[in-house]
């Protein structure tokens, strides 16, 4: 019996989340629960229902394109973990 | 002991010359060292700049100013952007994250006089019902410190209710400000979707977050909504329609007011006292003129369901962009992938990943139509249903949670037992609407009990009309919990 289902584990890896083993077991059994009870929406009808993105009829919200003051180079970078000239640093990507 | 005063009561006191902002600042730090090590509601604050900004409050009122908040030291949600200030959202993901910039509704408030000051515990990102989900320990409910002062929105709830501030800003996904408020015996108002602006506040469900106050009465709330509510620029899904008067509404007249009961909110699980103090509350209503009517919500038994599909697949979109990269903390790996894989394994609490992978997978290939897009439609059926219920009534009342509050621990190994207690205050921000939670009374235990009105979208003078009738007449505002 693995720890996880596997629909669950694949949504692991998407999700680029690592768990221990013993969290895979309990979030794995969690989820479970959690899925089968939700599946009581397959009680209803909704032939025809157009979804709800969200409440508000609000579409293509648009403003000017105008050059305006924002936060500066070095404040948006100040709370980045690596950083050098200027730029977020991150592991090798390429061999 | 100005810490205890409401923003009306406090803004009175500067005016006359009675107090200043410093006194009234001074006492909420004072406070804060008295008890907030019991509390936990403050995850940090900057007593310094707290009273410089009560200095500057104060000079300009010397100088003739008059604005409606000048003075009047409000504390912030860990979720919200305060400009040099720590933002952590109660996760250690962020690391020391300090904030380059001022949400919105932090820039309103400082237009508006505000102190804005101290960083207020939550659960994790604004995940959980009873602030346990904190990475900084649990905050405590001033009435019991034993049990839970519900959430997410819980720090702000404990630090109105124990008097550590005059006022908080909290936000509302599927009940965070009302539910809170109601353990805590606080008032807490989530506006419509739209009303206020979301900029600088940090995403978790992109289309039912909102910023909301959490306060010590009605008319603070009102008056608290005025200043943060109207249109922005920053914010694309901000509705441009005027912010009137709010506190104008207060009339208390409710004469003629409809209001509805649904019948399927009498769910199993509902506690006798809480049923008891509401139907008290209900009836006070209609004595003072209201019209009191039962309606039907068909799909109410459907609005968990929904909603923890809804904003976990947000939430999922939402927390990919803390990955190690551009803010926070960081776990090194060989790949980019391992290091975004281990930063986030160690930086996000259970509660957190339990989302986030739900989330994921309900938008997964594969799973999309069945999960989402079906929760989506179910959503359309639920809205439909207040649509048509606000045809026939103006505000919908029932009780903000289904039990007082419950020991820290309790429920905190089974997180559907934990989703389901949000059965009254979830399908408001699914449905767009504004809700209101108000103190209606105490259980024999003495813990707090709110009554939530909801109303229709934009109809927050009603709301706010109908909460402040019902709180003249009664006075459990006023009670203050007796803590050691």
């Amino acid at each position: 019996m693995p720890n996880m289902r596997e629909d669950l584990q694949h949504a692991v890896k998407l999700a680029r989340i690592e768990l221990t083993a013993e969290e895979e077991a309990r979030l794995g059994s969690q989820l479970g629960d959690i899925l089968k009870y939700v599946d009581k929406l397959n009680e209803l009808d909704v032939e025809g229902v157009e979804p709800t993105a969200h409440a508000v009829p609000l579409t293509n919200v648009l403003r000017e394109d105008e050059p305006r003051e924002s936060i500066s180079h070095e404040a948006a970078m100040r709370n980045a973990p690596k950083t050098a000239n200027g730029l977020f640093i991150v592991p090798k990507i390429v061999e | 002991m100005p810490h205890t005063l409401t923003i009306s009561q406090l803004t009175d006191k500067l005016t006359q010359g009675e107090l200043t902002s410093r006194d009234a600042t001074q006492s909420c730090l004072d406070r804060i060292a008295a008890v907030d090590g019991q509390l936990n509601a403050f995850l940090s604050h900057d007593p310094a700049d707290a009273l410089a900004q009560a200095d500057a409050a104060d000079a300009a009122r010397a100088a003739g100013e008059t604005k409606p908040l000048l003075g009047v030291p409000i504390a912030m949600k860990d979720v919200i952007a305060v400009n040099g200030h720590p933002l952590n959202c109660a996760s250690k993901i962020l690391g020391d994250f300090n904030s380059p910039y001022d949400a919105t509704v932090t820039q309103k408030l400082r237009d508006a006089g505000a102190v804005v000051f101290g960083r207020v515990n939550m659960d994790e990102f604004a995940m959980g019902s009873s602030t346990e989900n904190s990475a900084f320990g649990p905050a405590r409910n001033p009435w019991d410190t034993d049990c839970i002062p519900g959430g997410s929105s819980g720090g702000s709830a404990v630090a109105v209710a124990a008097d550590e501030c005059i006022a908080s800003l909290g936000s509302d996904t599927g009940g965070s400000i009302r539910q809170p408020a109601a353990l805590c015996g606080c008032v807490g108002l989530k506006p419509t979707y739209g009303r206020v602006s979301r900029y600088g506040l940090v995403a978790f469900a992109s289309s039912l977050d909102q910023i909301g106050p959490i306060t010590k009465d009605v008319r603070d709330a009102a008056t608290l909504l005025g200043v943060i509510a109207g249109e922005d620029k920053r914010d694309s899904t901000n509705v441009p329609e005027p912010v009137p008067d709010y506190t104008a509404a207060l009339t208390g007249d409710i004469k003629g007011l409809k209001i509805g009961l649904p019948k399927e909110y009498q769910v199993e699980g509902l506690d006798p006292e809480v049923k008891t103090a509401t139907e008290s509350a209900v009836a006070e209503l209609e004595k003072q003129g209201a019209e009191v009517v039962e309606i039907s919500l068909p799909h109410t038994e459907y609005a968990i369901a929904t909603y923890y599909i809804i904003a976990t697949a947000e939430a999922s979109a939402n927390l990919a962009r803390f990955e190690g990269v551009r803010y926070g903390a960081r776990v090194d790996g060989a790949s980019p992938e391992q290091m975004n894989r281990a930063t986030r394994g160690a930086g996000f609490g259970e509660e957190v990943k339990r989302r986030i992978i739900l989330g994921t997978h309900v938008l997964s290939s594969g799973y999309y139509d069945a999960y989402y897009l079906r929760a989506q439609k179910v959503r359309t059926l639920i809205r439909q249903d207040f649509l048509n219920a606000f045809e026939q009534v103006d505000l919908i009342a029932s009780p903000t949670t289904p039990t007082p509050a419950f020991k820290i621990g309790e429920k905190s190994d089974d997180p559907l037992q934990m989703y389901l207690s949000d059965i009254f205050t979830i399908s408001c921000n699914l449905a767009g609407l504004c809700g209101i939670s108000v103190p209606c009374g105490f259980s024999n235990d003495g813990l707090p009990i709110g009554l939530q009105l909801l109303g229709q979208p934009f109809g927050e003078p009603d709301l706010l009309r109908a909460a402040h009738a019902y709180e003249q007449a009664t006075d459990w505002h006023t009670k203050r919990p007796n803590f050691n």
